[in-house]
């Protein structure tokens, strides 16, 4: 197995200014296929910023982005996500008013987009219809799919939005703070689901939460305001001296 | 309400405008024919407004422009036929809106419904201040044209046409809605964000509902100076697409229904309102009458006309209001 062939998503040099202020600084890294990439720092280390430069809702100041060997640092962002990027988002981004299986066939309709066909019932659509009702069974809200989504609990909404990512087919997943708000035992149920999603994925995981970071997460990348302090394994991060004075205040 | 019950309000209401002139005289016929134009353009703008969430507040625009481009492509000749003229006036109202939603399209919320209102304003003042729209008097059609050898001019084949068209709009929209073109607009409407997220480049799905929305108040314009037989600037003046705004809403956002019921109910408002023989001396300020009816009604309904049988059971059954509306036609 080579090491280009399984990088599924990578950048170099990523670096995002506002004005004087530099958000994310020369920031480089890979996300390998079959594992999860933490990206872990203080409030305003620059990980949204640098998840946003990835997903492609803001472009960056300099650096370049690769998507399975492409170039895709001037690309928009439905263009990346049909490339096969798919992103969760800090808060909640459902269709709150739709059904769970409506919200995962949306999405996967994003595949099968043929608008022109104005005749046709978007609900008939079989291909959608298959992949939702795949991907909601895969985070395990197979019970649920007639449910109007908004009024699923708070770590349900995190399940879906995780399916509604995995009903567009991506190879990649950006999870921005999936654990946000979650329970204990919702928090185990999403690890699970991380460990289960990650064997066809390479997923690269924004979170605060460090007992679940350092359970789930292969490598790990410590920001600091902006720029990459460490870079490792779970084991080299934790034993990392900068990381520790820095970050994690001796964990 | 279910599939079946909403299906039973929709064909009712419309065999009941089919019989109508069975009961009618002139007067009726003409203003429910212009009830029914109102109606195709109401249903335009729920495209725009309560499909897709963009608020246009320069629907007039394009209704003028079907409008003037019908008495000024007829020319001076004969009858024109309606086969080809029909289809002009759409194609023209809809390629000013295709330029218009280009550039207003990168805007949103209240930025929108100003850039949306700007572009209606300088078509108004193209028609109103060039020699092309024959200024404030506006101008006649020569003669009403044909389609398929019926006469156009003659009220009831008039009646007729429009009631056609308003049925196929309805029928058309209510597919289109539930297409994948349609939910994709759903989306757009509930989370553009996610929609971008998951791969839809949103932009041309709202550029494409802007069009259709303005091709299909084109083809209310040219019904509306076809009836008339003439044009003047104030089919394209602000008021027009504030009260289309209104329809939409009093009826209920969200709905086909909604914009069908919404425009009737503005009409019959605005008759009642002007009624001097209910109201005497004071129906001169019919306006005043029909703007408080509105609040009013937008206050206790909010919902819409549409919402208040469900309104009804809700208070009944003693239970609070459904937060999410329901979204099919």
């Amino acid at each position: 197995m080579t090491r280009a062939a399984d990088v599924l998503l990578s950048c170099s040099g990523l670096t995002r200014r506002w004005g004087g202020l530099v958000a994310v600084s020369d920031v480089s890294i890979a996300v390998q296929r079959g594992s999860v990439h933490a990206v872990i720092g203080t409030n305003g280390a620059g990980k949204s910023t640098l998840i946003n430069m990835l997903s492609g809702e803001l472009p960056p100041s300099a650096g370049r982005i690769e998507l399975l060997g492409l170039d895709v640092t001037g690309w928009p962002q439905p263009r990346r996500a049909r490339a096969g990027l798919g992103r969760s988002y800090q808060r909640n981004t459902i269709y709150p008013e739709f059904t769970v299986l409506e919200n995962c066939r949306l999405a996967a309709q994003s595949r099968w987009q043929r608008p022109w066909a104005w005749w046709q019932r978007a609900s008939a659509c079989a291909d959608s219809n298959a992949a939702a009702h795949e991907a909601a069974a895969s985070v395990g809200l197979a019970e649920q799919l007639d449910i109007v989504a908004g009024a699923l609990s708070h770590g349900r909404k995190r399940q879906l939005e995780i399916a509604m990512c995995l009903a567009t087919a991506p190879d990649v997943l950006l999870l921005d703070e999936p654990l946000a708000g979650m329970g204990a035992e919702e928090t185990d149920r999403m690890l699970d689901l991380l460990h289960h999603l990650k064997r066809g994925h390479g997923i690269l995981l924004v979170e605060h939460d460090m007992d679940a970071v350092f359970r789930v997460a292969d490598r790990i990348t410590v920001m600091v305001n902006g720029s990459v302090l460490a870079s490792g394994t779970p084991d080299e991060v934790r034993h990392n001296p900068q990381v520790q004075d820095a970050y994690l205040g001796g964990h | 309400m279910s599939l079946s019950s909403r299906a039973g309000f929709v064909v009712a209401v419309f065999t009941l405008l089919a019989l109508y002139p069975l009961v009618s005289g002139s007067f009726g016929i003409d203003l429910v024919t212009k009830t029914m134009i109102y109606a195709i353009l109401a249903l335009s703008l729920e495209l725009l407004v309560g499909s897709t969430g963009l608020v246009c507040f320069g629907q007039a625009a394009f209704f003028g422009i079907g409008a003037y481009g019908a008495v000024l492509l007829a020319g001076q000749g004969d009858a024109a036929s309606a086969l080809w003229l029909l289809p002009a006036c759409v194609a023209a109202a809809a390629l000013y809106a295709l330029a218009v939603g280009a550039l207003s399209l990168r805007t949103r919320g209240v930025y929108f419904i100003m850039v949306t209102l700007a572009f209606a304003q300088m078509a108004y003042y193209v028609v109103h201040d060039t020699p092309l729209g024959g200024g404030t008097d506006g101008i006649y059609l020569n003669q009403a044209p044909q389609l398929a050898g019926l006469d156009l001019g003659r009220p009831l084949v008039m009646y007729g046409v429009t009631l056609v068209l308003l049925a196929a709009v309805f029928v058309f929209l209510a597919l289109l809605l539930r297409s994948r073109f349609g939910r994709a607009l759903a989306g757009i409407r509930v989370n553009e964000q996610r929609m971008r997220a998951t791969g839809f480049s949103t932009y041309p799905y709202k550029l494409a509902a802007f069009t259709l929305s303005g091709g299909i108040a084109g083809l209310g314009g040219f019904l509306f100076a076809v009836k008339d037989g003439f044009v003047n600037p104030e089919l394209m003046s602000w008021h027009l697409s504030g009260a289309l705004l209104v329809m939409i809403i009093l009826g209920g956002l969200g709905h086909l229904r909604g914009a069908l019921i919404g425009a009737f109910a503005f009409a019959l408002l605005q008759e009642l309102f002007k009624s001097e023989a209910v109201w005497g001396p004071l129906a001169r300020h019919w306006n005043l009458g029909l703007g408080l009816t509105i609040i009013a009604t937008v206050a206790l309904l909010p919902r819409g006309l549409v919402g208040l049988p469900q309104q009804w059971r809700d208070a009944l059954l003693g239970r609070a209001p459904r937060g999410s509306a329901e979204t099919a036609p």
